[in-house]
């Protein structure tokens, strides 16, 4: 261990967990476009019920992504 | 600068770890890299990894855009529900329009364009004009008991207003019609699903 700091992982392994995240990440939000064009396709159909659910489901994906941007953040 | 090994520093004390050194892109020694590379010598691995870190970072900045997206949905709806039906009004007169006939008026006042058609010698229907699927005004075609959005060849039925052909998905929102001593008013708006 030398004085200086050494990060937790080494590059390559640090390369293979960015790109893991990065396509968590990709999916999710394809996930949020889905649910917000069908939240906008019934809400002008007349079905505004779906409204507070959908937003609170897009809520927790960001909520899902945020905490994998800190963990990348936090591996360096 | 290393000068004599095969490697260049990828800015980081040399004693660490070799994954945390990089090669020039062509694979030769960093003492045969041009000039410039041995002035600036970038981390490639480095660059490509801090790369697709930002663009971690740019998609978590869409997934907020459609959260907030979402979240402005819902607030609508609470506005919505506290929001009052729109106000009775006079819209024509019954003997304004001949059978066949159609008017443009707005409802409530400020509101949505939206089309009166008479139908019969006591019977009107009245609908938003705007077409469903992408806002073109749609025109009565009577003799055939339909309404047409000319944009992309949408059908509408013109007594209740349903999808008939084209790439509508949704009815017209209809307007409730009532007769009241020779005139024509409109007492509010049918919301429907798809």
């Amino acid at each position: 261990m030398t004085a200086h700091h050494k990060p937790r992982f080494v590059r390559d392994q640090r390369m293979t967990m960015v790109t893991g995240i990065l396509a968590f990440v990709v999916v999710i939000v394809i996930l949020q476009l889905w649910l917000f064009t069908a939240t906008v396709n019934a809400v002008l159909g007349g079905d505004w019920n779906i409204a507070w659910p959908a937003a609170l489901v897009s809520i927790v994906c960001l909520a899902l992504n945020l905490g994998l941007l800190r963990y990348l953040y936090q591996m360096e | 600068m290393n000068q004599n090994g095969d490697m260049i520093q990828s800015g980081i004390d040399k004693n660490t770890d070799k994954e945390e050194w990089t090669h020039a892109p062509d694979g030769r020694p960093a003492s045969e890299q041009p000039r410039w590379r041995q002035d600036f010598p970038i981390d490639w691995r480095r660059d490509e990894y801090v790369a697709r870190r930002e663009l971690v970072k740019f998609i978590v900045l869409t997934s907020a855009a459609f959260a907030a997206g979402q979240v402005w949905v819902a607030i609508r709806r609470i506005f919505r529900l506290s929001s009052v039906a729109p106000a009775a009004m006079v819209i024509a007169t019954v003997d304004e329009l001949a059978v066949g006939g159609a008017k443009t008026f707005i409802y409530p006042e400020g509101g949505a364009a939206r089309l009166l058609v008479r139908t019969g010698e006591a019977s009107f229907v009245a609908y938003d004009q705007a077409c469903t699927h992408l806002m073109c005004p749609v025109v009565p075609a009577f003799a055939q008991g339909k309404l047409h959005c000319p944009c992309h060849n949408g059908w509408f039925d013109l007594k209740t207003g349903a999808v008939l052909a084209g790439p509508p998905q949704r009815p017209l929102p209809k307007v409730f019609i009532e007769i009241r001593d020779g005139q024509v008013w409109a007492t509010g708006i049918e919301e429907r699903a798809s």
